[in-house]
Formats: structure tokens, C-alpha cells, sequence
């Protein structure tokens, strides 16, 4: 199930600085002034943030500290349930960051997160008993819930906050048949390629900011006798899924959003010139024999090789690069105890470069999940527009993890995390394009399975190309 | 196996009594020979291997559970108690200890174990000696009512508390909501769990009674009826204590289910740490970051104290002839 990966992908998401967020996570009050001097370099949210954080440390009854929550005010003593998947020790930093709003306006966010998240809540809609918000992580899921009703559209706040600080794109996946129901809460970033800077360094290499430059360096890589790219995507029963990562990321760089748009909507087939053309440029990527599968073998071993272990060669300079998401940040630690994922560490990311500006510009596929509200109850809407907004994301990022919000109000340095600053700077680039991965809007049938076995065949049995992308396209539903 | 067949078969059978009486005898004999004594003992420490490797787990430092098998304690011998103090009372991981959770699932166990177990003991016996016209029929229809999977009326069960149930014009079940709010009154309380729970056991609850009741000697209620006694007197001086023996094991059943439950109390109660059993603590131990082995396996064994004690303690009840003592005597 995509879910089942789309968790998997959370987990390791939030674990991305497992290490250093343990260490940093022993007490509430660390948190505290941790917010208040991450945030007091700059903007003015950031300075509000540091003047409640303040606020509370004094015990939260004067005023002066609650300016920026004067709009959500008159729901003292209300409570608001919000159901998530989203477990210990996440809930806790969560918790941390809307204190300062719970102490100002007196509304209670009673968080439950639950790992069956993706059951529960269809029965519970339908047992009349929704929780008041959800973070919904598919937009796929978003649409089926409002099928079936339940979800409340969003209040004219949360799509003043959606236009006025994210991407276009992500209202777009809040919304179902032209209704806006959510805004995002956390996104990850996929458009990642992870290397060792102290090998780049010996190899002579700078990091590419171009596809060809990328390629170069692939080739001087390659002509010191190391196989640049490595790649892994065995996952068990989502076997496939970094594959389909790999062409999303093509499709848009080589074709642009539109294309990539109807893709997902099968308008553009699978077996279609552009799918035809973006699936050749992966054939001399990461079904190059020279350039994979570095540090395992030949081309078929990236079939057989765990998603999690493929980046290991790379500590080991037996392979340069791979492509994976933001969330592979985690990994790094179970390879090598105490590996510093940073610029002049032992392992970083770059930005997966461009192919054409002119077709997509600084292009970015990732995922995020969706603030959902079942209730139209002042209190919820009051949770849901302070949820979508610059004070709320700033506080959770000032948080130590991973976290990272596509609000392009956060300033970046708020981050206390190399890679979640660099997912969010791309994230909220104003010129970039961004697109869902598109193997997360698909049907299940497809997006979750032969979308996933046509590339594992494609990569592990060398499955002609054009009988994989048909055989993809039978698969999808009659609609 | 011809030779040994053709060695039973013409063996004599002189009465019923003397083959019940020789084939406990005979097993008895056979079991407690050296080869079945010591074949039951490698099944034991078979059966027990996992149970003892989760144990170990469950004392191993974070890095070690998570990078090595638990049999490396013999070579590297490393211990600690931090996990059990991190489950008690919350740490890094997990924020808040495993007590609220203990509590609660004391609050739903022992009154769902109750509830049923009292309802389902005035059933069997007015079911059993009360003769009344389809007595039949209602057992038959009870005793039906086991084959439908309680998933199957989560759902509809869930819809009934929170948007009450009515047949065309009749009100079923109210819809009962806090003063002013839409919410229904059950939210965030025990009653729909017990409810539930106790719905769940009544079929097999008065089967097992039933059957159990049915058996006593018809003697002891003449001789009851001929004193003069009620129903009322008969079930509470006769029948409850000739019962107990099926009482005790029925409900150390009832209080284990529920104990262990985890699909009742999330589809009914949630997560929140105000009516959550310890199951859905465990479910969530694991936390955002994976598998915290060593949390969930000391988080586990905290868990299953309760029903060890439980056991234990009534244990006598499943060992004791269920019939000792009441008609010899």
C-alpha cells in the first residue's frame, strides 16, 4: 500500500536527525528558548513567535505576549481534537510548538496519533464520531473522505494563509472538485541526490547545479574506476516505489507541471511518446551499466537491494550518488554511528538540477500531508487558520527534527536542521515548480501497484520499456 | 500400525464405567514415563524460547536491541532497567508514562468481565430451570448469534452511540448529546467499551453457563422447590455457588479478551490518554521513528503482569473438579 510506504517515508522523515533531536529533546523547557533565539534573528513572525514563547515561560496571563493570537480569540476553554499518524516522540515537539497559541486563547488541542490512522478514521467518519481535524497525508484519501462526506471546506483564513504563503500547487491538492478543505501541515522533499563531500572533494568534483553537470561528474566519477550512481528499491511489499520516484522526477524535468498534471490524470498515457522519452532518459541514468549499481553490482542488483541500504557504498566511496528523498537523512546513522549529515560532514544533498528552465523551473516533487477539518465550530476553524500560519510553522520549525513547512514565511534560518533548510528553500522557491509525486494521486491499482511491479520488472528483469508502460496502463481503472 | 490394530481391536470391553475409568489411568501412566516427561519439557522450552528472547530484549540497552539479536547476551552480556523506568514514567521517546493507561484498562476490563458474566448468569439459569414456552428457541437463537463476527457490528454499533438508532418512526437508541454541543455524551467515556464488550461475551458467556448450569442434578432443585425456595433463592443459595468453578474460568476468559483488546477499544474509545487501554499505548510505543524494540517488548511485559496475576490466582478454579464437593457430600 502507498500508505503503508507513504508512513514508512514519515518515519524516517521525523528520524532524519534521530540522533541529535534525542540528545536535543530532553526537556521542554530547552525547547522553549530554543524557539525564542532560533526565531529572533529575523521577520516579524519570528519575533511574535519569541514574544509569546516568552509569554508562556511567565506562565501565559499577560496579554502583551498574545498580539498575534488576538484573531483566534473567544474560544477560551474549548477543546479541539486533532487525529494524526504522527507518534512519540513527533507528538511531543508538536505539542511544544502550539503551546504559546493554547496558553493565549485557551483552546485545548487534545493530539492523538495512532498507527492504524489510515483505518480509523473512515470509521470513525462514518460512525459519527470524526475528530474535529486530521492531518490527512494523500490527497487521494482527501478526495475518497469527501466522496463519502465528512470533511468541512476550509474557512476564508486558512485560503487567505494558502495564498498568500505556499505554492499554488498545494492548494490545488487541498482541494477536491474546486472546494478548498486543507492546507498542508509538514511536506518532505524527494528532489534530493545524497553524497559524500569529502569524495567529491578527492575526486575534484563540485557539486552540480546543472543535469549535465551532474552527468560530468558522473563520467570523471566513472573514469576513476567507481560506479557513480547506486539505487536500491526493495521495500518489502512496496517494492518499486524509488523507481517511480526516479521517472516523476524526469517526467517533470523533461516535460513541465501540465504534462506531469495530466499524466496523473491518464490523459498522457504511461505507453505515450513523453512516458517513452522520459523512461530513455532513465534507461541512461540508472539502467546505465556505467554508471550503476556502485558498491552492489550490475543494473539488476538495484531490484534486489533494500531502498534503506542502497546509500551505504557512499560512506565507503564505492558509489557517488543517489537519488532519494529528504527523509533518507535518517540512514546515515545505522551505517556509520554518529555520521554528520552536513555540508562539510560526511554525507549531504544536493538539489536534483533542472533539465530545461524554459519547461520547469527548479522543479520539486515531494509529499505533505493536509490540515482536514470535520467541524465548522469557531474553535476548529480558530486551530485550523492558526495551523496554516506563518507563527505556527515558524514555531514547529524552531523545533529540533526534521520538520519542514512549504510556508514560505519561515525564515529558513529558523531550521535548526541542514536538510530541512535546504528542503525548504526549495520548497518555497517562488519561481519553482512543484508537483505531488504522482504515484501518491494515481489509483491505488496503479499509483500502489503496477506502477511499482512495471518498474521492478523494467529494472530487475530488463522488461521492454514500451511493454511495461502498457501493461501499466491496462492496470488503471475503468473509470 | 497393522500389528498394534489388530491388538486393540479385540481387546474386551466389559462396561462403560471400567473404559472411563482405565483411559486417565492409562494416559496418566504413559505420560509421566521419562520419554514423555522429557519430550514435554523440550516443548516447553521451545514454546518458551521467544517469550524469553522478547524478555531480553526488553533489558538490552536502545543501540544493542536495535543492531543485534537478543542471543548476543550471552557474549555480551549488557543490561539495564532503563527501559522499564522510560515505559513507567515516559523519557525521551515517550512522553507520558504507562500509568493512565494502566488505569484504564482496569476501568473497562473489570466491568466488562462483570457485566456479562452477571447478565449472563440470570440468562443460563432461567434459560435451563425455568420452563417457559421457546426456552429452546432462545438458546438456540443465542447460541446462534456467536458465528456473527463482532467486526461486523463495530460499525453499526459506533453509528448507534454517537447518531442513536431508529426504526422508522420508533427511537431504538436516543441520540444523546452534550448540553450544546453536537458531541455525543459517550465521547471520551467508558460506557460504549463495557457495552460493547459485554454485548460481545453474552452469546458464548450463556452458552458456556448454560450448559453448565443444565448439568446440575435435578435432585438438588426438587429438594430446593419442595423446601419452599424461589427462583430468586435457588439461583443466589444454589446455583451462583455450584457455578463458580465456570464463573472464575469464564471470567478470567472475559478479562484477558478485554485486557488484551485492541480493535474494540480503538474503533470506541480513541487513543487519548483519558480512555485508552494499555493496548493502544503499546500500538503506539513504537513511535514516528520505527521500531522501538526495546520499549515495546519492556512496555509488553509491564502489560502482562496483570493477566499473569489474574491467572494465577484463579487458576485453581480451570485445575478443581467442577463438580467437587457439592452433590457427594
Amino acid at each position: 500500500m502507498t500508505a503503508s510506504m507513504r508512513r514508512r517515508g514519515a518515519a524516517i522523515l521525523v528520524g532524519g536527525v534521530a540522533a541529535s533531536m534525542l540528545l536535543a529533546a530532553c526537556g521542554g523547557s530547552s525547547t522553549t528558548s530554543e524557539s525564542s533565539s532560533a526565531a529572533a534573528p529575523s521577520a516579524s513572525t519570528a519575533a511574535s513567535v519569541a514574544a509569546s514563547a516568552a509569554a508562556s515561560a511567565s506562565g501565559g496571563a499577560v496579554a502583551a505576549g498574545c498580539e498575534a493570537y488576538a484573531a483566534y480569540g473567544g474560544n477560551e476553554g474549548t477543546k479541539v481534537t486533532l487525529f494524526t499518524s504522527v507518534l512519540p516522540p513527533e507528538q511531543q515537539r508538536y505539542e511544544d510548538a502550539w503551546k504559546p497559541f493554547e496558553d493565549c486563547t485557551g483552546i485545548d488541542i487534545v493530539y492523538e496519533g495512532s498507527d492504524q490512522f489510515e483505518a480509523q478514521l473512515p470509521t470513525r467518519i462514518a460512525g459519527g464520531n470524526a475528530p474535529d481535524l486530521a492531518w490527512i497525508p494523500q490527497p487521494g484519501l482527501l478526495a475518497k473522505l469527501v466522496q463519502a462526506g465528512g470533511p468541512v471546506a476550509a474557512p476564508q483564513g486558512v485560503a487567505d494563509n494558502v495564498d498568500k504563503y505556499f505554492n499554488p500547487a498545494w492548494k490545488t491538492y487541498g482541494s477536491v472538485d474546486g472546494t478548498f478543505y486543507a492546507a498542508p501541515n509538514s511536506s518532505n522533499m524527494k528532489s534530493f541526490v545524497w553524497y559524500s563531500p569529502k569524495k567529491f572533494a578527492e575526486w575534484g568534483i563540485t557539486v552540480p547545479t546543472t543535469w549535465e553537470e551532474m552527468f560530468a561528474a558522473a563520467d570523471t566519477i566513472a573514469a576513476a574506476g567507481v560506479k557513480p550512481f547506486c539505487g536500491g528499491i526493495e521495500s518489502g511489499g512496496a517494492t518499486g516505489w524509488p523507481a517511480t520516484d526516479w521517472l516523476e522526477q524526469i517526467v517533470l524535468r523533461q516535460f513541465g507541471g501540465d504534462v506531469y498534471d495530466q499524466w496523473v490524470a491518464h490523459t498522457v498515457l504511461f505507453d505515450s511518446p513523453q512516458i517513452n522519452q522520459a523512461m530513455d532518459t532513465l534507461a541512461g541514468w540508472m539502467k546505465n551499466p556505467d554508471y550503476v549499481n556502485g558498491g552492489f553490482g550490475n543494473v539488476q542488483t538495484i531490484a534486489t537491494t533494500a531502498f534503506q541500504d542502497a546509500g551505504k557504498p557512499i560512506l565507503d566511496g564505492k558509489c557517488a550518488m543517489l537519488q532519494q528523498a529528504s527523509f533518507y537523512a535518517a540512514q546515515w546513522e545505522s551505517f556509520k554511528p554518529g555520521a554528520v549529515v552536513a555540508e562539510d560532514g560526511d554525507v549531504f544533498a544536493f538539489y536534483l538540477p533542472q533539465i530545461d528552465e524554459a519547461v520547469a523551473a527548479n522543479p520539486v516533487v515531494g509529499g505533505g500531508e493536509f490540515t482536514t477539518a470535520f467541524s465548522d465550530r469557531p474553535e476548529v476553524q480558530a486551530v485550523q487558520t492558526y495551523l496554516s500560519s506563518p507563527e505556527y510553522a515558524t514555531a514547529r520549525a524552531a523545533q529540533p527534527g526534521g520538520w519542514v513547512s512549504a510556508n514560505n514565511a519561515v525564515p529558513l534560518d529558523t531550521y535548526t536542521d541542514a536538510i530541512a533548510q535546504l528542503s525548504a528553500k526549495y520548497l518555497t522557491d517562488p519561481a519553482g515548480v512543484f508537483r505531488f509525486d504522482a504515484s501518491d494521486l494515481m489509483p491505488a491499482a496503479v499509483g500502489a501497484g503496477s506502477f511499482w511491479t512495471g518498474m521492478t520488472a523494467w529494472i530487475g528483469e530488463d522488461a521492454p520499456t514500451k511493454e511495461v508502460l502498457a501493461n501499466i496502463d491496462a492496470a488503471w481503472p475503468a473509470s | 500400525m497393522s500389528v498394534e490394530a489388530h491388538e486393540i481391536i479385540p481387546i474386551p470391553q466389559p462396561d462403560i464405567v471400567g473404559k472411563e475409568e482405565s483411559i486417565p489411568e492409562a494416559a496418566r501412566r504413559k505420560l509421566s514415563s521419562p520419554w514423555a516427561s522429557g519430550l514435554v519439557i523440550l516443548i516447553t522450552i521451545l514454546w518458551t524460547i521467544p517469550t524469553f528472547g522478547l524478555l531480553v530484549t526488553s533489558l538490552r540497552p536502545p543501540e544493542q536491541a536495535q543492531n543485534s539479536g537478543w542471543w548476543t547476551i550471552f557474549t555480551d552480556p549488557t543490561m539495564t532497567l532503563n527501559n522499564y523506568s522510560e515505559v513507567i514514567s515516559g523519557g525521551s521517546v515517550i512522553p507520558n508514562g504507562i500509568a493512565p493507561y494502566f488505569f484504564n484498562s482496569f476501568a473497562i476490563a473489570i466491568p466488562a468481565a462483570i457485566f456479562p458474566l452477571v447478565i449472563a448468569c440470570m440468562a443460563a439459569y432461567a434459560i435451563a430451570w425455568i420452563p417457559f414456552k421457546g426456552s429452546t428457541f432462545v438458546f438456540f437463537t443465542i447460541f446462534a448469534l456467536q458465528v456473527i463476527p463482532l467486526q461486523m457490528s463495530l460499525l453499526p454499533l459506533l453509528t448507534m452511540f454517537n447518531k442513536g438508532w431508529s426504526m422508522g418512526p420508533i427511537t431504538v437508541f436516543p441520540d444523546l448529546n452534550k448540553p450544546g454541543t453536537e458531541q455525543s455524551i459517550f465521547v471520551g467515556t467508558y460506557i460504549p467499551l463495557w457495552v460493547a464488550h459485554t454485548m460481545f461475551a453474552l452469546p458464548l458467556a450463556i452458552f458456556l453457563l448454560h450448559n453448565f448450569i443444565n448439568q446440575l442434578p435435578r435432585e438438588l432443585f426438587e429438594a430446593a422447590r419442595v423446601d419452599g425456595a424461589s427462583h430468586f433463592l435457588i439461583f443466589r443459595k444454589l446455583v451462583l455457588p455450584l457455578t463458580v468453578p465456570a464463573i472464575a474460568s469464564f471470567a478470567i476468559f472475559q478479562f484477558l479478551w478485554v485486557w488484551n483488546d485492541l480493535l474494540v477499544a480503538l474503533t470506541f474509545a480513541g487513543g487519548t490518554p483519558d480512555v485508552a487501554p494499555i493496548t493502544a499505548y503499546l500500538a503506539n510505543i513504537k513511535g514516528s521513528y520505527g521500531a522501538q524494540l526495546h520499549l515495546i517488548t519492556a512496555g509488553a511485559f509491564v502489560a502482562i503482569i496483570v493477566p499473569l496475576i489474574v491467572f494465577f490466582s484463579l487458576q485453581r478454579f480451570f485445575v478443581r473438579g467442577l463438580l467437587a464437593g457439592s452433590v457427594k457430600g
